[in-house]
C-alpha cells in the first residue's frame, strides 16, 4: 500500500468511528423516549403519541426552573416529578374513562394531547430556539485518530443505562411494579387479584413521563442543539421506530432499537450520498420493515405489532 | 339451617344489550362445596363473573352480610371472594413465585411467606418451578398455580370456573381431591362451575343446573347424581 492509501484508510476509519459515536448520542435519546413508550405499550398495547410532547414540556419546565435559579440537576429532578404528576393527571382525566380494549378513541386522545401540549409550549415559550444549560461536562473524553467521543455522549448513554436499571428494579422489586407487570400480562386476572387497574396504569404513565422528560432534557442539552417546541417531533418518530424495532414491550429492546436507529441515521447520511438528511427517517423505516419481516415482534419483544 | 354465606336473588347479567342470565337464585352456605352444572353457553362463566363484578348485573348478591353487586372487582376480592377464571388465568410472563405474590396483592400482613410455603408444600412441583415463568408450566401445573394464587388472598369463598377443562382424568382426580382437603382443612367455601358432572357431584354438597341462563334443577348432590334427567343430559346415561 502506498502512504496515500494508508492515509485515506485511516481517515475512513476515523469517519466511521465518528459516526458510531454520533449514533451513541442520538441513539440514547431515542432510547429514552422509546423506553417511555414501551412502558405504556407493555401495559395497554397503546402507543402514546403525546409522549414526545410531554417530554418536551418537561424539558421546558426544567429550563424554566433553572432560569429561576435552581441548580441544573435539581431542576431536572423536579421537572421529572412534575411531568410524572402531570401525566398521572392526564391519565386520570382523559384516558381512564375509555375502554382500554378500544384503541381508536385512545389514539385520538393521545394525538389531541400531542397538539394541545405543543400549542401550550409554543404560547408560553414561543418558537425561538433557546439555549439549554449543559447537563454534563463539556469537551471530548476520548480521541481516536480524528474521531472524538464527547463526555456528553458518554453521559447520555450512561443516563440511559441508569434509567433502564432503575425502571427494571422498580418493576421487579416493588409491589406496584409487580402489579404493573401483572396488568401487562393479564388484565382480567389482575382485576380478579384485587389490583386497581386505573391506579396501576397511572403509575405507568407517570414513570414513562419522568423517563421521557429526562430523555428530552438530555437531548436538549446536546451542545449542538437548542430547545424549541418542535424539538421532539423528529425525535418522536425515530423513537417510535426504535421502540418497534426493539420490540414494543421490551425495555432493553428500546435501548437496542434506539442505538440501531441512531446508527442507521448517522451512517446513512455519511455513506449514501444521494439520500439527503431529511430522508434518514425513510432509511430507518426500511430497516424497521426488514427486521419486522424476520422478527415480527422486534429484537426482544414478545407481542407483535398489530395496530397503529 | 345456617344463614347463607352467599345469597343470590333475581340476578341478571348482560353483555351490551344481550341478557345472558335471566334472574337466577341460588345460595352457598358456609363451608359448603356447591357446584353449578350446565352445557356450553348456559351462562356458568357469566354467573361467576357477575359475582366478581366483571359484568353488568341487576338483582342482588349478598355475601357475608353485605351487598356486592355494586362493588368494583378489587373491592369484592377484598371482601374475601377469590376467582379462578376459566382457562386458569395465570400471568404467563411472571414467574410462579410472582404469580403467588400477585395473588397476595390485597394483603399486607407478615404471613404471606408462610402461606406461600404451604402452597409449595401442597404442590411441590410449584416449588421446583418457582423461578420459571408460569407460561412454561403444563396445563395441570397451571391449574395448581391458579388455585394456589387464589388461595394466597385468604378467601372465604373460592369461585372455580371449570377447573377440569383440558386436563387428563388422573390429574383432575388429584385436583378435586385437593379441593375437598382444602375445604375441610382451611374451611374454604367453594362454588365450582363444571361440565364434568360426574366428578363434581361426587365431591359437592349441593348442585344447581343452569340452562340458557336459568336455574333448571337444584338439590343435594347425592340426589342429583340419581336424577334421571341429569343422568341423561350430563352423565352420559
Ligand atoms: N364477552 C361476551 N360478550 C357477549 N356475549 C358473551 C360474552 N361472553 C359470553 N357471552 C355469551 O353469553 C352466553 C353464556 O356464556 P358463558 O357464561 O361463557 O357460558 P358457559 O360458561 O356456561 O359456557 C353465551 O351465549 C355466550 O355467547
Ligand atoms: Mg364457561
Amino acid at each position: 500500500m502506498t502512504p496515500y492509501d494508508e492515509r485515506t484508510w485511516g481517515a475512513d476509519m476515523d469517519l466511521f468511528l465518528q459516526r458510531l459515536f454520533d449514533a451513541l448520542t442520538n441513539g440514547s435519546t431515542y432510547a429514552l423516549i422509546a423506553v417511555a413508550m414501551v412502558l405504556i405499550f407493555k401495559a395497554t398495547t397503546l402507543i402514546n403519541f403525546a409522549q414526545g410532547e410531554q417530554a418536551m414540556l418537561g424539558a421546558f419546565i426544567v429550563l424554566q426552573l433553572w432560569k429561576w435559579g435552581i441548580p441544573m440537576w435539581g431542576a431536572v429532578v423536579i421537572g421529572m416529578v412534575f411531568s410524572g404528576i402531570l401525566a398521572a393527571c392526564l391519565e386520570r382525566t382523559f384516558i381512564r374513562k375509555f375502554d382500554p380494549a378500544d384503541h381508536l378513541p385512545l389514539v385520538i386522545i393521545t394525538l389531541g394531547l400531542f397538539l394541545v401540549i405543543n400549542a401550550v409550549a409554543a404560547i408560553i415559550w414561543r418558537f425561538d430556539p433557546l439555549s439549554f444549560p449543559q447537563l454534563f461536562p463539556s469537551g471530548r473524553a476520548v480521541t481516536i485518530g480524528n474521531a472524538r467521543l464527547s463526555w456528553y455522549s458518554i453521559f447520555a448513554f450512561g443516563s440511559c443505562l441508569l434509567v433502564l436499571f432503575v425502571l427494571q428494579t422498580l418493576l421487579t422489586k416493588t409491589k406496584i411494579g409487580l402489579a404493573f407487570r401483572a396488568v401487562s400480562s393479564n388484565l382480567e386476572s389482575s382485576r380478579l387479584c384485587g389490583i386497581k387497574i386505573g391506579q396501576t396504569l397511572q403509575f405507568g404513565w407517570a414513570l414513562a413521563a419522568a423517563a421521557g422528560t429526562l430523555g428530552a432534557s438530555i437531548y436538549a442539552a446536546n451542545p449542538v442543539l437548542q430547545i424549541e417546541p418542535t424539538i421532539m417531533l423528529r425525535a418522536l418518530i425515530f423513537s417510535i421506530t426504535a421502540a418497534a424495532l426493539g420490540g414494543l414491550d421490551s425495555l432493553w429492546g428500546a435501548l437496542i432499537g434506539g442505538l440501531t436507529i441512531g446508527f442507521v441515521q448517522s451512517v446513512v447520511v455519511q455513506y449514501i450520498p444521494f439520500i439527503p438528511n431529511e430522508m434518514t427517517l425513510a432509511a430507518a423505516v426500511v430497516v424497521l420493515l426488514i427486521v419486522l419481516t424476520f422478527r415480527p415482534s422486534g429484537f426482544l419483544g414478545t407481542k407483535t405489532v398489530e395496530r397503529v | 339451617m345456617t344463614d347463607a354465606l352467599l345469597k343470590v336473588q333475581e340476578l341478571t347479567a348482560t353483555y351490551g344489550q344481550i341478557e345472558v342470565l335471566h334472574g337466577i337464585n341460588f345460595e352457598v352456605r358456609p363451608q359448603e362445596i356447591v357446584v353449578i352444572l350446565g352445557a356450553n353457553g348456559a351462562g356458568k362463566t357469566t354467573a361467576l363473573r357477575a359475582l366478581s363484578g366483571m359484568v353488568q348485573t341487576t338483582g342482588s348478591a349478598n355475601f357475608n352480610g353485605s351487598e356486592i353487586t355494586n362493588l368494583e372487582p378489587d373491592a369484592i376480592v377484598r371482601k374475601g371472594v377469590a376467582h379462578v377464571p376459566q382457562g386458569r388465568g395465570t400471568f404467563p410472563e411472571l414467574s410462579v413465585e410472582e404469580n403467588l405474590k400477585v395473588g397476595a396483592f390485597i394483603r399486607s400482613d407478615n404471613e404471606i411467606k408462610t402461606d406461600m410455603e404451604s402452597c409449595y408444600e401442597t404442590y411441590p412441583v410449584l416449588y421446583e418451578r418457582r423461578m420459571q415463568s408460569a407460561g412454561s408450566l403444563s396445563g395441570g401445573e397451571q391449574q395448581m398455580l391458579a388455585v394456589s394464587r387464589a388461595l394466597m388472598s385468604k378467601p372465604i369463598l373460592l369461585l372455580l370456573d371449570e377447573p377440569s377443562l383440558g386436563l387428563a382424568p388422573q390429574i383432575v382426580e388429584g385436583l378435586f381431591e385437593r379441593f375437598v382437603t382444602m375445604n375441610q382443612e382451611l374451611g374454604t367455601t367453594m362454588l365450582i362451575v363444571e361440565q364434568n358432572a360426574q366428578i363434581a357431584l361426587a365431591m359437592a354438597d349441593r348442585g344447581y343446573v343452569l340452562e340458557s341462563g336459568e336455574i333448571a334443577v337444584e338439590g343435594e348432590a347425592s340426589l342429583l347424581v340419581n336424577d334421571d334427567a341429569i343422568r341423561r343430559a350430563y352423565l352420559g346415561g
